[in-house]
């Protein structure tokens, strides 16, 4: 209970005093996670879109597999990530790794599956809905998922928002990629880790509890911008 | 807005441009101690390198520098080092400070090893009393150390007393601490822990316990992009009168808890 409150104070004391090191490896969580879920949002729901519009014989073994990768351990990302990145690795010569790009790769690697796989269900109760009017206003394939991504577009964002989440949240990956360096891959998660392995938890908490307000924050934030859950626009 | 685009463009080209960095792979038992702070401040000064701490067992540290992705090494496992200098992964070995390990226990400590005269008696005792101990099993210096102490005294190390973690220095203190078994730490980072919770340092002493430090410099030949140079000129600093006073100064709880001894 003592370590409760004192997790709750720390936080508290971080946060009135603008903490410097928390600003930093805050901004540093948002960016990595942030990049993360562009470029995974950029793959991911167009590739739903496509597998909710296209029929193909192996459709159905693409979207069980694709399901299947959610549940990829990050640990093992991040293990597969060091290794090709490695200097001594296929892509060492990038160097690359130790550094925040590295982290971004893997954490694209673990929620691509994730925001796919979300749009992909959205957009295809969808698609039932749409497949008459569009085939008939003959829609090349592209307008279609175009036009599935438009109007799924709320559904959309709790695939986003999934994705923020677990990568935000991550840190066995981004330890082994990242290598948690202060001051240049150190983030929210790798110093919670840190700080319990010191024993200090009320700091470890209090870095938690910013975690999680973080969280909440941008899951606010982009349901308030998107204008969803109001009277009138469902 | 133009001007503040390019000042801010400035700015961030100067700032990248102001230090030389190189990475160095440390163990958990010396980040944990916070000498590190203390050190990296200074070295940044003196000599304008700027070192990414990356902070792993020393199996994987010495790992990531025969990988090439660590200019050097700082660690504590002699028959690993050589192996490693052996190997050709490192150009040689520097020997810079030692610390000692010490066992914890429990308060009331069941297994009476606060009597004990040596090491080895110390580890007998808790085999024998079936007292749960906990060990890092992670192939870092000190897991190594601890096995090097069982070997000594003669001791298999299996059963339900014997509970390997296969985690870093604090989680295996945390772990012990949860479940009041005895664990063998490096002094440092057992004084800089937050949750001790009722367990104390119940044997030390033994020079058998005594934990060298050394310094890897990653062979250049291996790799194009070893930072050969910053990794020597650290390694003058290491071994330099400001490294020895700040190493032997550095005090926690009125306790000093490294011992400068590399030969110049």
């Amino acid at each position: 209970m003592g370590d409760l409150l004192a997790g709750l104070t720390e936080a508290f004391r971080m946060i009135v005093t603008l903490d410097a090191e928390l600003i930093e490896i805050t901004l540093r969580s948002l960016r990595v996670t942030l990049t993360a879920l562009a470029i995974s949002c950029l793959v991911g729901l167009p590739l739903g879109g496509w597998l909710a519009v296209r029929r193909f014989r192996l459709r159905r073994a693409v979207i069980a597999t694709m399901n299947a990768l959610i549940g990829l351990p990050p640990v093992v990302v991040g293990l597969v990530v060091y290794l090709f990145l490695s200097r001594s690795g296929p892509l060492g010569v990038l160097g690359l790794l130790f550094t925040p790009t590295a982290m971004i790769v893997a954490q694209i690697i673990i929620i691509t599956p994730l925001v796919a796989s979300i749009a992909y269900q959205a957009m295809r109760d969808l698609w039932s809905d749409y497949h008459d009017l569009l085939i008939s206003m003959n829609a090349t394939r592209g307008q279609r998922i175009v036009t599935l991504l438009i109007d799924a577009r709320r559904a959309l964002l709790t695939a986003a928002l999934a994705g923020f989440g677990r990568a935000i949240g991550e840190v066995g990956a981004i330890m082994i990629v990242g290598g948690n360096i202060d001051g240049a891959t150190r983030v929210l998660t790798t110093a919670i880790a840190l700080e319990t392995g010191r024993g200090d938890f009320a700091l470890a908490l209090g870095l938690g509890i910013i975690l999680i307000a973080l969280a909440l924050i941008v899951s606010w934030g982009s349901h308030w911008a998107m204008r969803t859950e109001r009277q009138g626009t469902w | 807005m133009i001007r503040a685009l390019l000042m801010s463009a400035l700015f961030l080209s100067a700032g990248s441009a102001s230090a030389e960095t190189m990475k160095l792979a440390v163990t958990t038992s010396f980040e944990n101690s916070g000498l590190a702070d203390i050190l990296l401040p200074q070295i940044a000064a003196d000599t304008g390198i700027d070192i990414e701490l990356i902070v792993v067992g020393t199996g994987q540290a010495l790992r990531l520098g025969e990988a090439g992705d660590v200019d050097a090494v700082l660690v504590h496992s002699k028959a690993a080092e050589e192996a490693f200098v052996a190997a050709g992964n490192a150009t040689h070995r520097r020997e810079i400070m030692y610390n000692d390990f010490v066992i914890i226990g429990p308060g009331d400590d069941p297994a009476g090893i606060a009597q004990a005269g040596d090491a080895t008696e110390a580890l007998a005792r808790i085999a024998t009393a079936q007292a749960p101990f906990v060990s890092r099993g992670d192939d870092s210096g000190t897991h190594k150390a601890e096995l090097a102490l069982w070997n000594a005294a003669g001791i298999p190390t299996e059963g339900d007393w014997y509970r390997p973690v296969g985690a870093g220095m604090g989680a295996a203190l945390n772990t012990a601490v949860g479940m009041g078994a005895y664990v063998l730490s490096d002094r440092a980072s057992w004084l800089k822990f937050g949750n001790k919770d009722g367990m104390s340092i119940l044997f030390e002493g033994d020079p058998a316990m005594f934990n060298q430090y050394a310094y890897l410099p990653v062979n250049p030949a291996r790799y194009d992009h070893i930072k050969a140079g910053a990794a020597a000129r650290l390694e003058d600093w290491l071994v330099s009168e400001r490294a020895e006073v700040l190493i032997n100064g550095y005090r926690v709880a009125d306790e000093q808890l490294f011992t400068f001894n590399a030969e110049r």
